[in-house]
Order: structure tokens, then C-alpha cells, then sequence
């Protein structure tokens, strides 16, 4: 069953922060992002593992992001460097572990297990860091239903586009097609599991119009979100998810329905003679959320005129 | 702890600071170069030698090029360098950090 | 003596010089007496020289005051190829008044003051090698930082005596008629230029390109004109267009000009008929293309833009979204061509731009202008002069005269790299905190608590954080730490001038 919208924030742009760049770290909390991603994998060169694990350790420990969400992308399971990428990260009391290339829940389930030794040793409460995936594989893809149900600290399970359509003997093109089988895998998963879904990155940051094509195409699908490589993307995405003001009316009135019963201790809902039933309810309850973060609403709760 | 080669740490770049260590013998020496050394010398000089009593370092000799880093900076390039320095590279012992 | 922002003058030195400490932004409607030139004769079929060297032999005397314009920046050929003459002729004693000095005149201004040449600066500014000889104590006699308006002012009551005027142009017909407009180093307006021109005992025109007379149309006159020097090249063409004046790709600074741009429309002052005035700053430059969206989405049309001009501006020019630019200066080349071929892209004096005691200058009638700042403190008050280890490394430019607009904006990071920009005390106050009226950081906005109006309006702005600007500036203490206080020697090495000719602020020796 889909958890209740109101404990769930919103995941819209989760920005990818290189690990080992001290002028990065120190911004990346400025820029509205729902998510940071610190990445400890790709951006940080072998030479340098060691030294983009402390310095993420004390930028954490020491920067304020504000309200953004935390994630690191620790180095894969077959790597000499996860354990102590872990290790470092629950002890940083980081918010989400970002494992790359999954391709089983078995692995997630590795994860888990390390992740809670660590709590324990670092006195960090059992059970509060969270851990998402990233899906880079065909078998990835396949096993995408197992991975996102693999651990109950899974908040998400991401597309991670550029080894897949590798592994697939593809590559991107601006239509996505190669991406579509993929991409409804990893929602579909994350919704029977009832997480988040991010989509992949997209890095042409001149191709304005393609990344907003993208964007509104996963928007469409139903994904939470999407990975970003930069935080003049943000905007945009955000643009993309912003509620119209149609949407925001109708889900203010649904909201106040929900109100007004809640008053009259009416366990039926009615709008304009009409019953409003959950999925309605929750789909106004996100609506407002949207607006919201996009500064759409008054105090009062109601749309403001752009 | 004892520095036991000469260990690089932390770039040029904006914002970072790079840490050289090598062996000392007379306490720890700090060699600073920094466009902020007037307003920040003492803080930063002060960040670098926490953090290597932290790690029980007593002898060392610093040479640090600063590029304008955070405290928080300063301290993770130091810890990095003394990791590299005493060899402890791959089991850093995160309860002493 | 202290002023009234605070600030610690040398009594001595400011009875020596004849100054007064600063009061306040109202210079009120007091009757200024101006100064008049000498003129020497001529018919003017005697002007056309080969010889630089035997008209700075003719002209420049021991204890003058010799003046040179700054429009080809980081370009320009022509301060050097004079200053070497006359450091050669051992000549000494003069006064240096530029419009500024850029980097590349750096060096032969050291050599100068080491020689004894030079003896006495006013300028706009100064950076690099320069700056650092003199805040540690190199030339005898301080340096008077003047803005814009504050020159030409001075220049007009005669506190700026110029001597010689020598001054680079891209083209000039025999007799002198020359403008910045067209030939290999054009640099558009000549606006601080046309200052020296007409107020000057003597002027030399120095360029590369003598063309038939008349030539039009002409900026400085032959009437204000002794000689025409024709020399190889008066400036290199790639170096005059700032590189400041890229469009910004730095997300920091994108999201600066963002929140800027939401100040401004959400502004009393955002409507058809305004007019506003953006610097050359990264952040400054990227406010005009949000701006731009803002006023055609509005409907809205601007009636004048202002100062130092950059292509986005003239682009807006071009789409009829700015009625009139108001131009005393051009910081690249699409706006130098613009000013070429657009007849609503006026050339304005540096008095009509800015001058406080005028019968009325551009900088009054302007209603939103965006500056940047080296460091703003808790009082509003801005540093462009020194960096926050003292040393002089920035310049008044129209700082203090723009600031003077209905709405002042400083645009600025909270910090950068470890140097906080929003600070309990700026080193040296250039800019009145009491013309400020909101600053904008990437973290938020401060309002100038004096602007009741404004807090209530921006507070109301969703996506615009509203601090105080002491939150702002403890935000930035967090970040980097207190800095240590800078220790001076007594030595004043510069006085900063207020437009109104009172001192602002005095700079002293550091110390290391």
C-alpha cells in the first residue's frame, strides 16, 4: 500500500555534488535542491578516494544544507573502498546511502547489514540511515521489484542511464526511446514498494529545450524526480512540477472538503455533491506540496497570481 | 603517531588547501602561504595543529598553500595527508575523527 | 575627527588638505562657482604633430598636472608611451589625475613615484603591483579616490587643475575633432574623456587614425584642442571589451541575479517609463536578461538605462524595451558598435552622468541601480577600494554617485572563498550605508532597516528570504570565522573622497 503523501518530501532534483571539491561542498546547500548528492563513486578518482571521504565526512559534519536531504553515493560493493565509505557515512549521520550498480536486493541487503554494524558502532540510532539504489544493468532493470522491496530503509531506487544503455549495446538519443522499457521498470518498482523514483541525468547543459522534453516526460510517467548534474537545472525541473493554477484550485477546495468533514466529523468526503474518494484526497494533498515549494500558495492556503 | 613518509593532501584549487607533512624533530612546524594569512594565519595554523594532536603527532614539519578553505576543509586535507603519511591509508580509525 | 559614518580621520592631514569631514547624502541647492581653462590661440593649422616627444617637451613642465582617460582599460598604449617620455625627461613633481588606472599602467606609475616624477595621485581607483605599493606607504603624499561625478566635479571648481590632458582616440581629423566610435581601437563613449577635454590649459590628442576634415561626429572639439599626435597604435583592440562582460554560466551568481531581478519587479519603481543602471559585474549582467523577460512579460518599457553600458543593454535598446541609453562609457564592443550605429545611445560627460553639484545630473532622476561590493556591513555601508587585508585593490567608479538612485541594490556572495563579504565594519567605506537601500545575497535579501516601505513589500515576496542584514552577517561569520583585526601603521596613504568633495574615509600603511 502507497504510504501516506504527508510524510513523504519531496524528491524533485536530487543535485550531484563532486566529493572532492571544496568550493562544491561549501555551496551546494544554496541552490533549493530537494536532494544533494554527494558522490564519493565517479566524480573522485582512485588516488583521491580516501582524501573526498574525509573531506565529505566534514563537510557534512560541519555545513549547513538546510533542509535539503543528504545522499551519498558511496563506491560499489567490488570495490576495496565501500567499507570504509560506509563506515565514515552513518558516522556522519548522513541522511540516505546511495549504493551504484545494483542489481539484486542481495546486494542491497549486504548494504543493510554493514550499515547497521556501523550504527551501532558510532552510536547512531539502529534503523535511521536510509539507503537507495541505483539501477545500472539489465539485470538491474530486471531485478528492479526485489531491489526497491529489498530493506525497509529504502527511500528510492534510480535510473542510472549511461552504463545501462552500455549494457544494452545502446546509447542515448534525445528521443529516450532506448530508456523506456527501463524507466517503467524502476517506477513501477518504486511505486509497488512504495518509494521514490528518480530518473537519470541529463548532461547537455546547452540543450535547454531537450533537458526540458526529458523532464516533462518523466514528469508525465510519474516519477519523483530527477538527478541533476547542475544547479541551473533546478529551476527547471521545478518549472516542469509546478502545480497550474487549475490543479491548485481544485485541490484547495479538495483540501478544504477534507477539513470541513473533519470538522462536521462527517467520514464522508463531498465536494459540490460529489464524493471525494483517497487517491483524489491524495493527489490534492501532493498538489498542495507542489505549490508549496514552488511559492504558490498565501498564508491562507490559496493561489497566488503570478 | 609517527609520520613515517613525506604525504601530499588537498589541491589548489578555490576554496581548498594543500597539506604537505613531513617528518620533524622539533615539535610541530607550520609553513603557511595563504592571500588571507593576515586575517586567518592564526585560525588556520590552529586547525592544522588540533588536528594532528588529535592524532597523537607531535613531531611534524607542515608546509600548507591555502586557497581560501573552510576550517572543516583544513581539517579533512590535514587528516588526509597524516593518513597518507603514517600509512594507515585504507583503515582510517573513524572513532578518532 | 571622526565623520559621520563612523570613521577615523587625520585631523592634521585634513587641515593640511582642506577638508571637510563627511555629513551626509543631501548635498542640498547651494551656488558652486566653476573654473574656466587657459586657451592658446590658434587658427589650428599647426596642430598635426609626428613627434610625441616634442609636444610633451612643449607642454608638461615640472609640478603639473597631467591627466590621461581610462576608456581603453587593459588595452590601452597610450598612458605608457607618454609616461615613459617624460619619466626619460626627468621630469618631477606632478600630479597623476586619470579617470582611473588600470592594471597595465601599473608599472610605469611605480617607476614614476620611485623616480620622483610623480608625486601626487587622484584617480578612481587602482589594482594589482600599484595598489599594493601604495597602501604600503610608497608615495609621500596620499592618494584622493574620487568617483565619477566626484572628478568632474572637482575638475569643474578647479580641485583638479589640469595642466595637460593626454588623451587616446581611435580617430581625430587634423584640427581635433575626434570621437570613440570608429577606427582599430574603439571603445564607444568618451565620457570621462570629455571632462579633461574642455576644462584642460592644454590638450593633446594622441591616434592612430588621422581622418579627413571634418570629422564627425565629434565628441571632443577642435575648439578644445592644441595638438594631434599620430602615433602606430593607441591600443590593442582585444584587451579595451572587459572580459567582465561575459554572460555568467557561475550558478552562484545566476541565482544573485535572480533574487535581484525579483527585488526589482516587485519594486514600486517597476513600471512603464522607469529607469535603472546595472554594472559590469557577472551577477549585474545576468540581471539584465532576467530583467529583460520581467519587463516583456510586464508589458513594461524602460525609459532610460544609465553608465557604463554592456551589449545586453543595447540589445534591450535594440528590441525598443529601453527608450534611451545614457552612455558616459562602454565596457565591450557590441556596445561601442551600438553607440556607432544607434542614434538613442547618447554619449553623456561624466558631469551629466554624475555630478553632485550640477543643475541637475543622470544619477538624480535614476530609480533602480544594481552594485556590486568588495564587503557591506551592518550599517549598509559598502567597501569597492580595499580588500579585507587592506591592501587597495578596487575603485570608486560611479559607486557613490549611482547609489544615489530611489532604489540601491548591492549585489554580492556572502562569502568569498574565506573573506565574508557582509562584515560587522568594512574596511574602508566608499559607499554610504545611507544610500543603500537593499542588499542581495545567494543565501537571501537585508533591506536597510530605514526602507519601511521596501520590508513590507519584499517580506511579503515568497522565494525572496528576508534577514536582517546582522543575520546575514553572523550567517557569514559561521562560515568563515572572526578574522583578526588588521593592524596599520599611522601613516594615511589615501583619502576617499564622498561625491560632495568631504572625506569619506582615509586608508592607512598596513602593516605585515
Amino acid at each position: 500500500m502507497t504510504q501516506a503523501i504527508d510524510n513523504e518530501r519531496l524528491r524533485r532534483t536530487m543535485m550531484f555534488v563532486p566529493g572532492n571539491n571544496p568550493a562544491m561542498l561549501k555551496d551546494a546547500g544554496i541552490y533549493g535542491a530537494d536532494s544533494i548528492m554527494f558522490d564519493l563513486e565517479d566524480a573522485v578518482s582512485l588516488t583521491e578516494k580516501d582524501a573526498a571521504r574525509i573531506l565529505v565526512y566534514e563537510a557534512l559534519t560541519h555545513v549547513d544544507y538546510g533542509k535539503a536531504e543528504k545522499v551519498v553515493r558511496i563506491n560499489g560493493l567490488d570495490t576495496p573502498f565501500y567499507q570504509e565509505d560506509i563506515k565514515a557515512m552513518v558516522k556522519a549521520k548522513v541522511d540516505v546511502i546511495r549504493l551504484p550498480k545494483v542489481e539484486s536486493a542481495a546486494m542491497m541487503k549486504e548494504l543493510e547489514e554493514l550499515v547497521s554494524v556501523a550504527e551501532k558502532e558510532f552510536n547512531v540510532a539502529p534503523g535511521s540511515i536510509h539507503l537507495m539504489a541505483a539501477i545500472e544493468s539489465a539485470k538491474g532493470v530486471l531485478n528492479a521489484p526485489e531491489i526497491a522491496a529489498a530493506s525497509n530503509r529504502m527511500i528510492g531506487i534510480a535510473l542510472s542511464a549511461e552504463d545501462y544503455t552500455t549494457d544494452m549495446k545502446t546509447h542515448r538519443y534525445p528521443d529516450g526511446t532506448e530508456l523506456e522499457f527501463a524507466r517503467n521498470m524502476v517506477l513501477h518498482a518504486a511505486r509497488a514498494a512504495g518509494i521514490a523514483a528518480f530518473d537519470t541525468v541529463f548532461t547537455d547543459m546547452n540543450d535547454t529545450e531537450g533537458f526540458y522534453r526529458e523532464t516533462k516526460h518523466i514528469h508525465q510517467l510519474g516519477f519523483d524526480g530527477k538527478s541533476l548534474v547542475n544547479p541551473r537545472q533546478i529551476a527547471m525541473v521545478n518549472q516542469v512540477y509546478e502545480p497550474s493554477e487549475k490543479e491548485i484550485n481544485q485541490a484547495v477546495e479538495v483540501i478544504n472538503a477534507i477539513k470541513e468533514a473533519k470538522v462536521k466529523g462527517s467520514g464522508v468526503i463531498s465536494l459540490n455533491g460529489q464524493m471525494v474518494d483517497r487517491p483524489v484526497a491524495l493527489r490534492a494533498q501532493r498538489v498542495i506540496k507542489l505549490a508549496e515549494a514552488s511559492n504558490l500558495l498565501d498564508e491562507e492556503g490559496n493561489y497566488i497570481e503570478k | 603517531m609517527e609520520i613515517k613518509k613525506t604525504a601530499l593532501a588537498g589541491t589548489l584549487e578555490s576554496s581548498d588547501i594543500q597539506i604537505l607533512i613531513t617528518k620533524g624533530t622539533k615539535g610541530i612546524e607550520i609553513e603557511l602561504e595563504s592571500d588571507v594569512k593576515k586575517q586567518f594565519g592564526d585560525q588556520i595554523c590552529q586547525a592544522i595543529s588540533e588536528t594532528l594532536k588529535g592524532f597523537g603527532i607531535s613531531q611534524a614539519k607542515i608546509k600548507a598553500v591555502d586557497k581560501g578553505a573552510l576550517d572543516c576543509v583544513i581539517k579533512a586535507r590535514t587528516i588526509a595527508a597524516i593518513q597518507r603519511a603514517t600509512n594507515a591509508s585504507e583503515e582510517l580509525d573513524w572513532r578518532a575523527i | 575627527m571622526k565623520n559621520n559614518v563612523n570613521r577615523q580621520l587625520d585631523e592634521n592631514l585634513m587641515n593640511k588638505l582642506g577638508y571637510q569631514p563627511f555629513q551626509g547624502t543631501d548635498i542640498g541647492n547651494p551656488i558652486k562657482q566653476r573654473v574656466a581653462p587657459k586657451v592658446r590661440i590658434s587658427t589650428g593649422n599647426d596642430k598635426l604633430v609626428d613627434s610625441l616627444e616634442d609636444v610633451v617637451k612643449k607642454t608638461v613642465k615640472d609640478g603639473m598636472t597631467i591627466s590621461f582617460h581610462h576608456h581603453f582599460r587593459n588595452g590601452d598604449f597610450v598612458f605608457n608611451k607618454v609616461m615613459r617620455i617624460i619619466i626619460d625627461l626627468g621630469i618631477k613633481g606632478l600630479t597623476l589625475a586619470p579617470s582611473s588606472l588600470t592594471g597595465v599602467m601599473n608599472e610605469l606609475v611605480i617607476e614614476g613615484i620611485k623616480k620622483g616624477t610623480i608625486t601626487n595621485i587622484t584617480s578612481s581607483g587602482m589594482r594589482g603591483s600599484l595598489g599594493d605599493f601604495i597602501s604600503h606607504g610608497n608615495l609621500e603624499n596620499p592618494v584622493i579616490f574620487r568617483s565619477h561625478g566626484g572628478r568632474a566635479r572637482a575638475i569643474e571648481n578647479g580641485e583638479i587643475k589640469i595642466d595637460v590632458a593626454f588623451l587616446g582616440v581611435p580617430n581625430a581629423d587634423r584640427l581635433g575633432n575626434a570621437n570613440g566610435r570608429f577606427g582599430d581601437a574603439v571603445f564607444g563613449s568618451l565620457g570621462y574623456a570629455l571632462m579633461d577635454a574642455q576644462y584642460a590649459d592644454q590638450v593633446v590628442l594622441i591616434t592612430d587614425n588621422v581622418v579627413p576634415y571634418p570629422n564627425t561626429p565629434a565628441s571632443i572639439k577642435q575648439t578644445q584642442v592644441d595638438y594631434v599626435v599620430k602615433i602606430d597604435q593607441v591600443g590593442d583592440p582585444d584587451k579595451i571589451g572587459s572580459g567582465a562582460t561575459r554572460f555568467t554560466k557561475d550558478p552562484k551568481e545566476l541565482k544573485i541575479a535572480e533574487m535581484v531581478n525579483k527585488v526589482i519587479v516587485n519594486s514600486p519603481y517597476f513600471k512603464n517609463d522607469f529607469s535603472f543602471q546595472t554594472g559590469s559585474g557577472g551577477a549585474a549582467l545576468a540581471v539584465t536578461r532576467y530583467l529583460r523577460q520581467s519587463m516583456i512579460d510586464a508589458g513594461v518599457k524602460a525609459s532610460f538605462a544609465l553608465g557604463g553600458i554592456t551589449k545586453p543593454t543595447t540589445d534591450l535598446l535594440k528590441e525598443g524595451l529601453v527608450r534611451r541609453v545614457m552612455d558616459v562609457q562602454d565596457f565591450d564592443k557590441g556596445a561601442a558598435d551600438s553607440m556607432h550605429s544607434n542614434p538613442n545611445q547618447q554619449e553623456i560627460d561624466a558631469s551629466w552622468y554624475a555630478d553632485a553639484d550640477n543643475k541637475g545630473a543622470m544619477v538624480d532622476q535614476l530609480d533602480v541601480v544594481i552594485l556590486s561590493a568588495l564587503e557591506i556591513d551592518t550599517k549598509f555601508n559598502v567597501n569597492v577600494m580595499t580588500g579585507s587585508d587592506g591592501i587597495i585593490r578596487g575603485a570608486i567608479g560611479g559607486h557613490q554617485d549611482a547609489a544615489t538612485a530611489k532604489l540601491t541594490i548591492i549585489c554580492a556572495p556572502l562569502v568569498r572563498g574565506r573573506i565574508a563579504t557582509v562584515t560587522p565594519d568594512v574596511t574602508t567605506v566608499v559607499t554610504p550605508g545611507d544610500s543603500v537601500d537593499v542588499l542581495v545575497t545567494e543565501v537571501g535579501i537585508a533591506v536597510n532597516p530605514k526602507r519601511k516601505d521596501l520590508v513590507s513589500i519584499l517580506s511579503k515576496v515568497k522565494g525572496l528570504p528576508l534577514y536582517s542584514i546582522e543575520e546575514l552577517q553572523q550567517l557569514a561569520e559561521k562560515q568563515v570565522g572572526t578574522s583578526k583585526k588588521l593592524e596599520y601603521h599611522d601613516k594615511v596613504v589615501a583619502l576617499i573622497e564622498y561625491r560632495d568633495g568631504s572625506i569619506i574615509d582615509q586608508v592607512k600603511q598596513i602593516k605585515d
